[in-house]
């Protein structure tokens, strides 16, 4: 095997010869149908032929396509398949997806964060698909004597239309796995997709849908054990004596001991350093059962080695924080005089509180770690330096190590930090037997790495006639401000002013769906929406406004976002929802945000219900570029909208002396199905730009648009999440 | 310990487990059937959800000693070939993100539609409430149940 890269954007491809797979391998064609609960027995092929470390074709024309990246419900393991198929010019009903494992030779960037497995994985993906058809026509070529460029593809078959013949993929692909990886290759024009584009299902539907084992939680191994870690119960404790005669006796206990997952001398990855419960006890037994019951009859002792937090010392902090000037981040003009001038002065606080994850499936991982390796296999965002870490802690060399990614019951963030995965390996090297670490959801809430509380302070200045003469932004949060000081509204105003505070914590914090975004962008549209009302202004025609100057004379140099795009979706919901019109009894509010490279508009309508708001309908425009998979894109921008809802206005986790006040579900509340929007439209704008990011956009802007229409229907604005809190919201 | 007899799905299966134990972890660890979840272990959530007797339970507050007399049926047993209109109906609709609700979210609606067969969009709220799922697939949720009720 060798590696070889081509000149097209020096991305390098395994290329193997032809390997003979043997017998007959049962599949099943989950995609054949927009009906595939019958399950369809795909002929499968007596022989595969690996053409590149994506795809591997049969002798018969099936082709197998790996999906590098990890799926947390982002829906890649269908979409980036659908882009390798496109390129090869293959029906996608003779497409079985498999999920690769971590192979950083073969695959680049297996990482699921940032909204970035498309748009970063889009020409690698392509290539992939295209290197392998041009290497199915020269091998046809060759065999035909005809110049190669004389050679046409459809769904699988190549044409030679002077000679009339033609050949399946699957005749020639022995062949094709001896050619020479090409070093230049031609990708489709756009306006050719025939995959890209159309609506595909989830390829793990069906097997969804019948409860079949795909996640961390069901691996089952034979001679597996069970592993549960008790942590300290607050924030700045540690151990001070374990006491573990007892339930070491217990049925089923085999063994219960510490293990540190940072010990000094041992390099840390980024995605470790979040953490910082690293000792811990670790208990070992049978069964989840007798292991649950052996942790709750524990007994440690804590100590504190460092301040127990609380939330309202965060929220005095904050709050401190933000009357204080800070390095500017950005300042454009001169706002200090602008706001000595004004004739009006807008000032509006907006706070928000620490979020945990909550990924329904709580942090599980399975290690079986031996002499001389160690299999690792489990839900995680960040395979590749799980494996890094692993591999420290071990004292093994990585390619010793290797890791496999299940299907993940939710990422949403937590799962870049795979703390859990580290326990279970040092819990299984310890332990001499294959584990499976399971947090219970209590152990899952309390030892986050939740999303920061946020504190931030909008003013905008008005001159007599009402026009908008500067912005001041302050921000501050636990470990970073939420503040983006580029991005919109900078750029459109002549005097603007952005300010950071960071409070230190030792609560430990990372990223949560849409970072700093998932806060910023209610508050800033939220005060957008107030400064627009005080300018006598519509709310979509004042942002029209921003946008118009950011595009025909922008203030300032660095702009992080593309103001034609920004308007354009707030034009076309503005279109879609029928924005003006007068409907009795519907309270609409607005909002629009841009992030992870996309832009979103929405409108989101409230209706009063027995004298209580409810949200009736969301309308949202997208600007996310090509869309690859229309159904997935819809069903990740409605997600978005229901979890910003949802935690908008009623989640939140709060500190007492260091300890999460809420640890399970009876205190932690999460939107439920009465109180999602009875109905979501989603508008896609058609620009035929390379896709950019779809998981994170849709969650930010539509805390806004809820804060803006539940002013319109209970004539009270919202500040402070979670907005149940409100008054007006309880109705 | 003691041995319980239990039936799941039709099966007969015999396991040796402590009384107290949740009927979740039984199924999952010793039946290896792990198509029901966890997810909270309090009955807040849903994830757990199993039929007893036909109609819905959260398994991971349920004692196996309390259940052994009784029929059991897992998201397994749904149907045998996976072919449950809900089932059907949660495919078509591309119901699932992460997908790890919806096995509980899918027994939850067959016990549903086994009560009420056409559930208005307020029955729907009230019988579902109870099944939480953090990617937000309410919206298809509800088209899926409807257009299961319809088949």
């Amino acid at each position: 095997m060798s590696l070889i890269k081509t000149t097209y954007n020096r991305r390098s491809f395994l290329k193997a010869s032809a390997v003979a797979g043997g017998g007959m391998v049962l599949g099943f064609s989950w995609l054949a149908s927009c009906t595939p609960t019958q399950e369809e027995i795909m002929a499968m092929p007596e022989e595969w032929f690996d053409i590149n470390a994506f795809l591997k074709i049969g002798d018969n024309g099936v082709v197998t396509i790996m999906s590098p990246n990890p799926e947390i419900g982002q829906n890649v393991k269908t979409s980036m398949p659908m882009i390798i198929a496109e390129e090869l010019d293959v029906s996608w009903d003779n497409v079985i997806v498999e999920q690769a494992g971590l192979n950083t030779e073969n695959f680049r960037r297996q990482l699921a964060g940032g909204s970035q497995s498309i748009r970063q994985g889009w020409e690698s993906l392509r290539m992939a698909g295209a290197t392998a058809r041009r290497m199915l026509l020269e091998a046809a070529a060759k065999q035909w004597e005809v110049p190669v460029g004389e050679l046409t593809t459809n769904e699988g078959l190549i044409s030679h239309e002077k000679s009339g013949q033609t050949i399946g993929y699957g005749e020639i692909a022995s062949a094709a796995a001896e050619v020479t990886v090409p070093e230049e290759i031609e990708l489709k024009d756009p306006k050719d997709f025939k995959i890209i584009g159309t609506d595909r299902l989830n390829v793990d539907g069906p097997k969804i849908a019948k409860g079949e084992p795909l996640f961390g939680l069901d691996v089952q191994e034979e001679g597996m054990l069970i592993a549960m870690i008790e942590h300290p119960p607050a924030f700045g404790m540690k151990i001070k004596s374990v006491d573990a005669d007892a339930v070491k006796a217990m049925p089923g206990i085999k063994d219960v001991f510490t293990i540190n997952i940072a010990p000094e001398g041992i390099e840390q990855q980024w995605s470790d350093r979040n953490n910082v419960f690293n000792d811990l006890v670790a208990i070992v037994g049978n069964s989840t059962w007798e292991v649950m019951k052996a942790k709750k009859a524990l007994n440690v002792e804590w100590e504190a080695e460092s301040s127990l937090e609380s939330s309202d010392d965060h929220e005095a902090t904050l709050s401190d924080l933000v009357s204080q000037k800070a390095d500017p981040a950005r300042r454009d003009g001169n706002p200090e005089a602008a706001f000595r001038d004004a004739d009006e002065v807008i000032e509006r606080t907006y706070s928000a509180p620490f979020l945990a994850h909550n990924t329904m499936e709580p942090m599980n991982f399975y290690a079986n770690v031996t002499a001389d390796k160690a299999e690792l296999k489990g839900p995680i965002q960040t395979p590749e330096f799980l494996r890094k870490t692993a591999a420290a802690l071990l004292g093994m060399e990585e390619d010793k190590v290797s890791v496999m990614m299940t299907r993940m019951g939710g990422g949403f963030g937590r799962r870049l930090y795979g703390n859990f995965g580290l326990e279970a390996t040092l819990i299984s090297k310890q332990a001499g037997a294959p584990v499976k670490l399971v947090y219970t959801r209590e152990d899952d809430m309390s030892q986050g790495t939740y999303r920061p509380d946020y504190k931030v302070v909008y003013r905008a200045a008005l001159d007599a006639d009402k026009n908008l003469t500067a912005i001041h932004v302050r921000g501050a949060g636990t470990h970073g401000s939420p503040v983006f000081a580029n991005r919109f509204p900078a750029g459109t105003v002549d005097n603007y002013l952005a300010e950071n505070h960071r409070k230190e914590s030792n609560i430990s914090t990372g990223a949560w769906r849409a970072p700093r975004s998932n806060f910023i962008a209610g508050a800033e549209q939220s005060f957008l929406d107030e400064v627009a009302e005080a300018m006598g202004k519509d709310p979509i025609e004042l942002r029209l406004e921003l946008f118009d100057r950011a595009i025909k004379d922008p203030v300032g140099e660095r702009n992080d976002y593309d103001a034609e795009r920004y308007a354009g979706v707030l034009k076309l919901v503005k279109e879609k929802s029928g924005w003006g019109q007068d409907m009795a009894g519907v309270y609409r509010g607005v909002s629009a945000y841009y992030c992870h490279n996309s832009y979103v508009a929405q409108v989101l309508d409230v209706e009063m219900v027995d004298n209580k708001p409810k949200v009736k309908k969301v309308w949202c425009a997208v600007d996310c570029g090509i869309v690859v998979n229309p159904i997935a894109a819809k069903n990740q921008i409605e997600g978005g909208i229901v979890d910003g809802i949802g935690h908008a206005m009623y989640s939140g986790l709060t500190f007492k002396d260091g300890a999460p006040e809420q640890t399970n579900y009876d205190k932690y509340r999460l939107i439920r199905h009465s109180e999602a929007p009875a109905e979501i439209e989603v508008f896609f704008v058609d620009n035929g730009i390379d896709p950019t990011g779809l998981g994170e956009p849709s969650l930010p802007p539509i805390m806004a648009a809820l804060a803006n229409a539940m002013a319109k229907a209970t004539g009270e604005r919202l500040y402070t999440q979670p907005f149940v809190s409100s008054q007006a919201v309880l109705g | 310990m003691a041995i319980f007899n239990l039936k799941i799905n039709g099966e007969n299966h015999q396991v040796d487990v402590d009384p107290e134990s949740p009927t979740l972890w039984v199924l999952r660890d010793h039946v290896k059937l792990v198509g029901t979840k966890y997810g909270c272990g309090i009955g807040q959530c849903g994830a757990c959800t199993i039929h007893i007797d036909g109609q819905a339970m959260r398994s991971c507050s349920l004692p196996i000693s309390a259940v052994a007399d009784k029929s059991i049926t897992t998201i397994e047993g749904l149907s045998k070939k996976g072919d449950h209109p809900l089932q059907k109906a949660w495919i078509e609709h591309d119901v699932p993100q992460c997908g790890y609700c919806q096995a509980g979210q899918i027994m939850n609606a067959a016990s549903l539609l086994n009560n009420n067969p056409n559930p208005s969009d307020a029955d729907i709220d009230a019988a579902m409430n109870g099944n939480i799922c953090r990617c937000g697939t309410y919206v298809r949720i509800k088209a899926a149940i409807k257009t299961a009720a319809n088949s």
